[in-house]
């Protein structure tokens, strides 16, 4: 959508001093493209106002027109404001009293359902015993869809069909989760319109009768400026505790996150990050910044490898490089485990710098790229993948075949091979790939995580 | 300016909304020196176009006319691009038509929006066909089932053979859910089982709601942000299903945005538009706050007409897109307004830091780049 925000800003800065000196006014410039960026991420109007004000306040105090790289200066002022603004990640606060009732609100189709599914998924693997409620009368098989979720996690679901009274099916819930012994009980309630009065006093009521210790506002981070009316009146109603993001996967900048967390004050607690139950992350202020710039997302990256990755596999791949051994054998396990991170073209957006270049690529390509390689290797024999020198013509011809390629495509598998043997022996001869290796391997992570 | 705004919520004394609550939830810290901004906000409480009759109301136009005008046109999510335009826009024609008062603004300013919203072609569901296959797509939540539920109804209503089939078949209890609208409308469904391959399902459906002589059929899809690659080549598969199943289907592919989207919108539009060629949008969940600005971009990037917008929960809750009424209803300020007490605070806010002519220049820039 925009080029990083730092270019941007830096190509204004260089045009401006060729000016000579830089002024105040130069700074306004500066701060116009971060309005514009912000603008564009979905961020409220209003809230970016009073946002680049309190950025100026910082960037004139810091001297960032003496400093050699202004644009980078400013970046950085400004991924911290915005690191300020999300603030601390939130940390669902279940208190002391058993069952803990977590209410979860918001618009139709902002994920809500989904969201209490795994928010239940999570609290079970942290050793909670809970009980889903399902309060969502009035969308036709709400209820089932809670229902089908809960068999499939095995967590139970509480409901009262679809002409139940969603006040008393919470209530009711919350008793039976006491009874049966279970420590949190979220109540799944029905998307509605922040201006039906109505609906709006049920959610009050609902809160009124379970007194939940927790009221989390569902919100699609693709929402645009009606995000800050949105939780100023769902805040207004029913006093919520905490922000879930959910759709985050998408390409959305999620300037909804900043809008909804300045006019409510409370924490964002969790993002939606996937259709897999599993898929809730904690949220990271410092990511969600760089996201909301366009800076790319390495640490999601490093984490999502480490998550999706065989440490142990990816050790023994280190080790194998370090000591020139790395065979094709080890190449083609490699792609697998990367393959597993996702679509290339999503891999690559969360490296910074790579985004745009990712763009003019067709990832489709790269990718059957990788499967034709694949492919190749598969049809070696294992001694053929240990010691690549041995594969001349006519092996080479039936490992065409046998791929469905040809002798070209697999003449070039076997030199890209080469090339990068040889780049690996250079680099171990500089001592230089210790920390490859340690990437690789996983279990020193070089990033502290 | 701001004197007008605050004139014309006197003027409605009488609101039926409770007066604002000046409570908020226990602040940490950080955030009290940020609460004078937070009472600000509360001014995108009224409804932002809405605002701009009030803002426009009367008096010369000046630069702050401008700047009030942009900040109202990207509040209604008209996003930075287009709303950059419009403005330039407007700017020359004031200019050339030597318009001074700003209560001749909003006239010009529907006409330039109206220009956007072209008419679109033709639309192939109301065309007499033997068979008419509609293929509904779109993000997840954004209301693809329930528009086709009330799509179902009102093509029935005027004596179309109207059958539904149950193409989501990956989230938990969609078929359920289209089964209840399908009931609703008292139409028929095509449904296989959770699990199953949608494209299949597709195929299936449409060959059997053939074979029984329905001559218009809607295909649910399961719900799939655009930036999914796996999920958009099996929309891409259902596609092609389509296009074997019938000659020259399908006639429609649907694309639901929800109102209260953002920027992304366009971004989705692109996306699917480039896998499955959409024809035309479903604008859904209009009886919110939101205005939907973000279709003007959608319309000037990739000409996709909006084909109907959602207005609610029930069953006729669907209207074909009507242009000049969507216009009348971004500036319909329906909304009576609240007691303003904050109305004070707006003297803290920042002063105007923009719409300088250097900065004319460098919207140009802006602009001329993207």
């Amino acid at each position: 959508m925009f080029e990083s925000l730092t270019d941007r800003l830096q190509a204004t800065f260089d045009t401006l001093r060729r000016r000579g000196k830089l002024s105040d006014a130069d700074v306004d410039t500066a701060l116009r493209e971060v309005r514009l960026a912000l603008l564009e991420a979905d961020v409220n109007y209003k809230v970016v106002k009073g946002f680049i004000k309190r950025v100026k306040e910082r960037a004139i105090g810091q001297e960032v027109l003496k400093s050699l790289s202004p644009g980078q200066q400013v970046v950085k002022i400004v991924h911290e404001e915005l690191m300020e603004t999300l603030g601390e990640p939130g940390r669902l606060n279940l208190g002391m009293q058993s069952p803990a009732v977590i209410m979860m609100v918001g618009l139709q189709g902002a994920g809500k359902t989904t969201m209490s599914a795994k928010l239940a998924l999570h609290l079970r693997k942290k050793g909670g015993r809970p009980l889903l409620v399902g309060a969502d009368v009035y969308r036709p098989a709400a209820i089932d869809q809670l229902e089908t979720l809960g068999k499939q996690l095995n967590i139970p679901v509480y409901h009262e069909g679809p002409d139940g009274s969603p006040p008393e099916v919470c209530a009711n819930g919350v008793a039976l989760g006491k009874k049966e012994g279970h420590t949190v009980v979220i109540l799944d309630t029905a998307g509605r319109l922040n201006i039906d009065a109505m609906m709006m006093d049920e959610i009050k009521a609902i809160k009124s009768q379970t007194e939940p210790i927790e009221t989390l506002l569902v919100a699609d981070a693709m929402t645009g400026q009606e995000a800050v009316r949105v939780a100023t009146d769902f805040n207004e109603a029913v006093d919520i505790s905490g922000l879930v993001m959910t759709k985050i996967d998408g390409d959305a900048r999620g300037g909804a996150s900043i809008s909804m967390r300045e006019v409510t004050g409370v924490p964002i607690k969790f993002l939606g990050t996937g259709e897999k139950l599993s898929d809730l992350e904690i949220f990271h202020p410092d990511r969600l910044a760089s996201r909301i710039l366009g800076m790319g997302d390495v640490l999601t990256l490093i984490e999502k490898a480490q998550e999706e990755m065989d440490q142990e596999e990816a050790a023994k791949a280190g080790q194998k490089l370090l000591e020139g051994q790395f065979t094709l054998d080890d190449f083609l396990s490699q792609m697998q485990q990367i393959k597993k991170l996702g679509p290339l073209g999503k891999v690559m957006e969360m490296i910074p710098g790579f985004g745009q270049a990712a763009k003019g690529v067709d990832m489709s390509e790269a990718e059957k790229d990788l499967k034709r390689i694949e492919a190749i290797i598969q049809s070696m024999t294992m001694l053929e993948r240990q010691r690549p020198k041995l594969i001349k013509a006519s092996r080479k011809r039936r490992i065409a075949a046998g791929s469905g390629t040809s002798v070209q495509a697999v003449n070039k598998l076997l030199r890209d091979f080469r090339d990068m043997q040889k780049v690996m022996g250079q680099l171990r001869k500089r001592g230089g790939l210790k920390a490859l290796g340690g990437m690789l391997g996983g279990g020193n992570n070089p990033f502290g995580l | 300016m701001r004197f007008l705004i605050l004139a014309h919520f006197q003027l409605f004394p009488t609101t039926q909304h409770p007066p604002p609550n000046t409570h908020y939830p226990t602040p940490n810290t950080q955030k009290i020196m940020f609460k004078s901004l937070r009472d600000s906000l509360k001014k995108t409480r009224q409804s932002v176009f809405g605002q701009i009759v009030n803002a426009l109301g009367a008096g010369e136009i000046d630069e702050e006319t401008w700047e009030d005008l942009e900040a109202l046109l990207i509040q209604a999510d008209m996003g930075v691009e287009t709303t950059l335009f419009v403005v330039e826009r407007l700017q020359n024609r004031v200019r050339d038509e030597g318009a001074t008062q700003t209560d001749q603004l909003l006239a010009l300013l529907k006409e330039e929006l109206r220009a956007i919203l072209v008419e679109p072609d033709d639309f192939s569901m109301e065309e007499p066909r033997e068979i008419t296959v509609v293929l509904v797509v779109g993000v997840n939540g954004s209301g693809k089932t329930t528009s086709i539920g009330k799509l179902a109804n009102r093509y029935k209503q005027v004596g179309r053979n109207v059958v539904v089939v149950a193409g989501d078949t990956f989230r938990a209890a969609a078929i359920d859910q289209l089964k209840v609208w399908s009931e609703r409308a008292d139409v028929p469904i095509i449904a296989g089982s959770p699990g199953q391959d949608p494209a299949a399902m597709a195929y299936d459906g449409i060959r059997a709601a053939r074979g029984r002589g329905y001559d218009l059929i809607f295909v649910d899809t399961a719900g799939r942000l655009h930036t999914k690659y796996n999920l958009m080549r099996e929309l891409e598969k259902i596609y092609s299903v389509c296009q074997r199943s019938v000659h020259q289907a399908p006639h429609e592919v649907l694309l639901v945005i929800d109102a209260p989207t953002g920027q992304n919108a366009l971004t989705q539009a692109k996306q699917f538009k480039q896998s499955v060629a959409v024809t035309g949008v479903i604008l859904t969940k209009l009886d919110g706050t939101s205005k939907g600005g973000m279709v003007f971009s959608i319309y000037r990037d990739l000409g996709l007409p909006v084909r109907f917008v959602g207005t609610g929960e029930k069953l006729e809750n669907i209207t074909p897109f009507d242009p000049d009424q969507f216009i009348n209803g971004l500036f319909d300020a329906s909304e009576p307004a609240r007691p303003q007490q904050e109305e004070s605070l707006t003297e803290q806010e920042s002063p105007p830091d923009e719409s300088t002519a250097d900065d004319q220049s460098k919207k140009r820039r802006w602009f001329s780049r993207s």
